[in-house]
């Protein structure tokens, strides 16, 4: 119950991502959670959910969300995860972590390398590499306000506050 | 500065509150409330002590160095800090509670040391007490805060418990004295008040009904098509509530408390009607005993109150037909003025496409291999067209072309719009001139429902196609698309009014004639009454009200034909997606399996759904529904019925029959588009019944207006006979032109007034928007050549640091060691802390040198 400051569920659905968690495996995840047993799901099991199954970023989300970074989810990683993906969360928390899974290389800035990887998850490839140059180079110019080459989190920020879809795309109901 | 704040409030506020406490007398107890949590403070603050201890060097140190630059470069440095605290913000929000804590107890201390007589104590008690309000106040508003914050769960919940009993332990100590009990008994009730708050907000969530469904369908369709299911739900919202007016009302109170079938001419099946009364086809045609049933407007008396309540119906039947328009518009309007206030940045200028598109295209919510698919095709294709427009604005050459295309779409279809409109009108002048004359094919005769369904079948698609010219985005091109439709339909309801104020008409007069005869009969019976008993002064026993010669009654006439008119359409949907989807996906389905091409790849393939069909259906029925609501009471309840088992028979249509769109769009967030159509439709139907209401007489043997010239005599009555005098005068002055005319101009310069504000109001913001272009451009520019700025700047750097107070060599290294500090803490956790710590807020208007790189920049380790 004290899940419930720290996310944006109600009890029930709380409980019903607990079930969720557990039903990922249910070898692995004992059903009595009072003390606080360290289990942690790996990757694999994360990434087949059907929420996340089709996802390009499904990967980048996972590391994100994982205390290790490697994508192994630890029950209040996996809460932490559809909270801020729920429809609740507020917009910031949304941006910040949005900035994190499109971050690739972790360094705190996307850089070109970023963008292009992105483009490349998000159209599987079939851009030629001077179209995915192209893209890269528009959005550079479009959201860098600083000319670094590189979109820090507040010309992210700055950038994604505004487009309209940006909360109703970057959800996942669950 | 807020802890050097803090601090200068707990010196401050002493002296104030000491006096209070010396005679409110309870040392006693604040004493020992003061070791208590000197205890407390000592065991939690015993193991972090170095590491704070050392947090809050580095802070000083920081603060030190971050006044002095502020004094340098004012504004530009901000963002710079906000930056560099930024990673280091998850180790310091740690500690931040205990090193003001301890600070509080040195403060305690030394001033417990310097002196020693009881007043000060407990003065000091008192200052701690306040800061230790401070401080529940503070965790209690982390608590609150703590799902914003972007730290990990384990984090937020040793926070989250550690806060937690730290207010619990002082919550309660904090009262003093009389007031103690009552801050206790004051907490307890907060408590309570939050846990019911949590309890109701998780029950409401419970209760939006279909939310489950309607979530499913998105997942797979794409919230285009789940925009269509939310506006079907609101409708059923919207349309419960007429249900509710109408039958609570009128219905039911008709029921209970009116005269009982057949106890009157109007109540009763007449005696020629009798026989067939009970078929299956005339229930069907509603007609026999559905026609003189509750549901029409015919069945209701006239009586002025009936009942033990004496409820006026007559009154209360106008009032809730009237009203039923009014709520519908103020709905409407209020969902449409919500939608604009949240959908107001709707796609308003083209400054981020390709970002947005990167960053906010993909849709989180495709939990479905399928709609994968489709959308990594959407998102390439659109991303190409993003790019071909890119390059076509650069060369800007084919805009022409396009623009050439979109016209020519256009008039081809006004053209054939206004061909479609001529041939409504041509036929409807031909079917007038039919109707006089007997020698009719069977073709003449339906001539009229061919063409216009011919119309219905042949225009949508060729609309579609002509659309394919203009290219426009397909949320762009389906509002394009229910807008031409839309307009097709109006000649369909055209043409139904027309039939249907003709017969009105006809009506009418055979009315007239019909009044006549009955009066006529009447007296024929009285007079034959009175040669059978020769005493003409008896009163003769009442007619048998079957055999009584009544008249047409249009206003029920009406009425069946929009229940016909309604139930025809329920069927016609409900089988349209039986053969047309469901018939068409087993087909596809199964003989798929022994045919010579792939038949789900291939030409038939399963049906998509038809967002704009289903769209245009529902709000032509709901304009059915207005319409004819004042005609047919129980049509509300009919609908209320078909609302509620299309969301489910659509919902298992759409899931097990149809593919999702080719192109998955998402739908715009507000549904505004479909709400200006529904206010459109709302005011086409208020006009034709407005119209009967206020011109054409009721008929004098039927319905709750029988016997008075106007509909809206009822008011009068009403005024006349039940309110006070003074209140018939008031009206008869409000009624008066001269009063209304200048309401109406008052109105209008309203009108006028606020939209010119909201005009300057947008003005503004463009020009704004303008201004923050210019400024970004100029930085830009400005960057471009960083020679020449950058040699101001040095000149400015060198000049600078001279001023300030400190001197330079100490400020140098210790700048050297925090920007070390800084950055190590930094690639240590990337992960950690957050700017979402701080006030979100929008950047400044693009002021120059904002730019946090820039700080970085020069904020860099070999400064200067």
């Amino acid at each position: 119950v004290l899940f419930y400051d720290c996310t944006y569920f109600t009890r029930k659905e709380i409980l019903r991502l607990f079930y969720r968690y557990r039903d990922l495996a249910p070898q692995l995840v004992p059903l009595d959670y009072t003390n606080q047993p360290d289990v942690k799901l790996p990757y694999e099991l994360i990434g087949s959910m059907p929420e996340l199954k089709d996802n390009p970023f499904r990967q980048r989300i996972a590391e994100v969300f994982s205390e290790d970074g490697e994508g192994n989810m630890t029950l209040d990683d996996f809460l932490d995860m559809f909270s801020v993906l729920s429809e609740m969360a507020p917009r910031d928390l949304k941006a910040y972590y949005a900035f994190k899974i499109y971050d690739f290389n972790n360094d705190d800035f996307i850089c070109k390398s970023d963008l292009e990887k992105t483009l490349n998850k998000l159209t599987r490839n079939e851009l030629t590499e001077d179209e995915v140059r192209m893209v890269c180079e528009k959005v550079m110019d479009e959201a860098d306000l600083d000319n670094d080459g590189r979109l820090s989190l507040e010309d992210f920020q700055h950038m994604i506050v505004r487009a309209p879809d940006f909360l109703s795309t970057f959800h996942i109901r669950i | 500065m807020r802890r050097r704040r803090r601090k200068m409030k707990t010196k401050m506020r002493p002296p104030g509150h000491a006096g209070e406490e010396t005679e409110g007398g309870g040392p006693r107890h604040v004493m020992a409330m003061r070791t208590r949590i000197v205890k407390t403070i000592l065991r939690r603050g015993s193991g972090e002590q170095p590491r704070g201890r050392k947090e809050a060097r580095i802070r000083t140190a920081g603060m030190r160095k971050e006044a002095r630059e502020r004094s340098v470069e004012g504004k530009t440095r901000k963002t710079a800090r906000a930056r560099k605290e930024m990673p280091r913000g998850r180790t310091l929000g740690r500690t931040r509670g205990r090193t003001v804590t301890r600070r509080r107890r040195r403060v305690a201390g030394i001033s417990s040391d310097s002196g020693s007589n009881a007043e000060e104590e407990e003065s000091m008690s008192e200052g701690e007490m306040a800061a230790l309000m401070e401080e529940v106040e503070e965790k209690k508003k982390l608590i609150a805060n703590m799902r914003n914050k972007p730290w990990r769960m384990r984090r937020k919940l040793t926070h989250l418990k550690e806060a937690q009993q730290f207010v619990d332990k002082f919550e309660g100590a904090l009262g003093k004295g009389k007031g103690r009990k009552w801050y206790a008994y004051k907490v307890m009730m907060t408590k309570k008040w939050i846990k019911f708050q949590r309890d109701f907000e998780n029950f409401r969530t419970a209760c939006i009904p279909w939310e489950r469904k309607i979530k499913e369908v998105e997942s797979h369709f794409g919230s285009s098509v789940a925009s269509y299911f939310i506006f079907l739900r609101w409708m059923y919202g919207m349309n419960l509530v007429l249900f509710g007016f109408t039958f609570g009302l009128v219905v039911i109170p008709e029921v209970l408390m009116g005269l009982p079938y057949g106890s009157i001419p109007r109540k009763t099946v007449p005696r020629d009607e009798q026989d067939t009364a009970q078929d299956y086809s005339v229930l069907m045609d509603f007609n026999g005993y559905c026609k003189y049933s509750v549901l029409f407007y015919g069945y209701y008396n006239d009586e002025r109150t009936i009942g033990l309540l004496k409820f006026r119906l007559p009154l209360s039947y106008l009032m809730v037909g009237i009203g039923t328009f009014g709520y519908s518009l103020m709905v409407v309007i209020r969902t449409m003025a919500k939608n604009a206030d949240v959908g107001g940045g709707d796609g308003e200028d083209g400054e981020f496409t390709f970002s947005w598109k990167m960053f906010t295209s993909w849709d989180y919510l495709i939990g479905n291999a399928e709609t994968a698919d489709n959308k990594y095709a959407s998102i390439t294709t659109s991303f190409k067209e993003s790019i071909v427009d890119e390059q076509e604005n650069q060369k800007d050459e084919n805009i022409h072309l396009r623009r050439f295309l979109r016209v020519l779409a256009n008039v081809m279809i006004t053209c054939s719009l206004g061909g479609s409109g001529y041939l409504i009108y041509f036929v409807v002048k031909r079917s007038q001139e039919f109707a006089t004359r007997d020698d009719l094919s069977w073709y003449e005769k339906n001539e009229l429902e061919i063409i216009m369904s011919l119309l219905g079948l042949v225009c949508p698609p060729l609309f579609e196609t002509i659309a394919e010219l203009e290219d426009y985005h397909p949320r762009i091109a389906l509002k394009w698309q229910l807008g031409r439709i839309f307009a097709l339909f109006l000649g369909n309801l055209y043409t139904f009014l027309f039939a249907l104020f003709d017969e009105v008409n006809s009506k009418l007069e055979e009315e007239e004639s019909i009044k006549n005869a009955s009066y006529a009969a009447a007296l024929q019976y009285a007079y034959n009454f009175s040669l059978t008993t020769n005493d003409s002064s008896a009163t003769p026993p009442p007619m048998d009200p079957r055999d009584v010669i009544r008249g047409p009654c249009w206003e029920t006439a009406v009425g069946i034909e929009f229940v016909k008119l309604t139930v025809s359409d329920i069927q016609v949907t409900y089988l349209t997606i039986l053969i047309g989807d469901f018939a068409r996906a087993l087909i596809v389905r199964f003989l798929n399996y022994c045919w010579c091409w792939d038949l789900e790849a291939g030409f038939p393939s399963y049906a998509e759904f038809d967002i704009s069909g289903n769209v245009l259906g529902l709000v032509f029925n709901q304009g059915m529904i207005w319409m004819g609501a004042f005609y047919a009471p129980g049509l509300v309840g009919i609908n209320v019925l078909r609302l509620l088992t299309s969301m489910y028979y659509q919902c298992w249509a759409v899931m097990s029959t149809n593919v999702p769109h080719e192109r998955v769009f998402k739908a715009s967030k507000s549904n505004n588009f479909y709400m200006g159509l529904l206010l459109l439709i709302l005011f086409l139907s208020l006009l034709p019944v407005v119209y009967t209401i206020m011109t054409l007489p009721p008929s004098f043997d039927c319905g709750p207006f029988s016997g008075k010239q106007k509909m809206f005599d009822v008011i009068i009555e009403t005024i006349d006979l039940d309110l006070p005098a003074f209140m018939g005068t008031l009206f008869s002055y409000a009624a008066n032109p001269g009063l209304i005319i200048p309401a109406v101009l008052l109105m209008v310069l309203a009108i006028y007034y606020l939209k010119s504000t909201s005009e300057a109001y947008s003005n503004a913001n463009l020009e704004l928007k303008k201004k923050m272009q210019m400024a970004r451009d100029e930085e830009k520019n400005r960057r471009n050549n960083t020679d020449s700025t950058n040699q101001v700047m040095k000149d400015l750097e060198d000049l600078l640091p001279n001023r300030s107070l400190i001197p330079p060599q100490i400020s140098k290294g210790g700048k050297g060691v925090n920007l070390q500090k800084d950055v190590s803490l930094a690639s240590a956790n990337p992960n950690a802390g957050g700017p979402v710590n701080r006030p979100p807020g929008p950047r400044g208007p693009g002021g120059p040198g904002a730019g946090p790189g820039r700080g970085r920049e020069r904020g860099g380790p070999p400064p200067r």
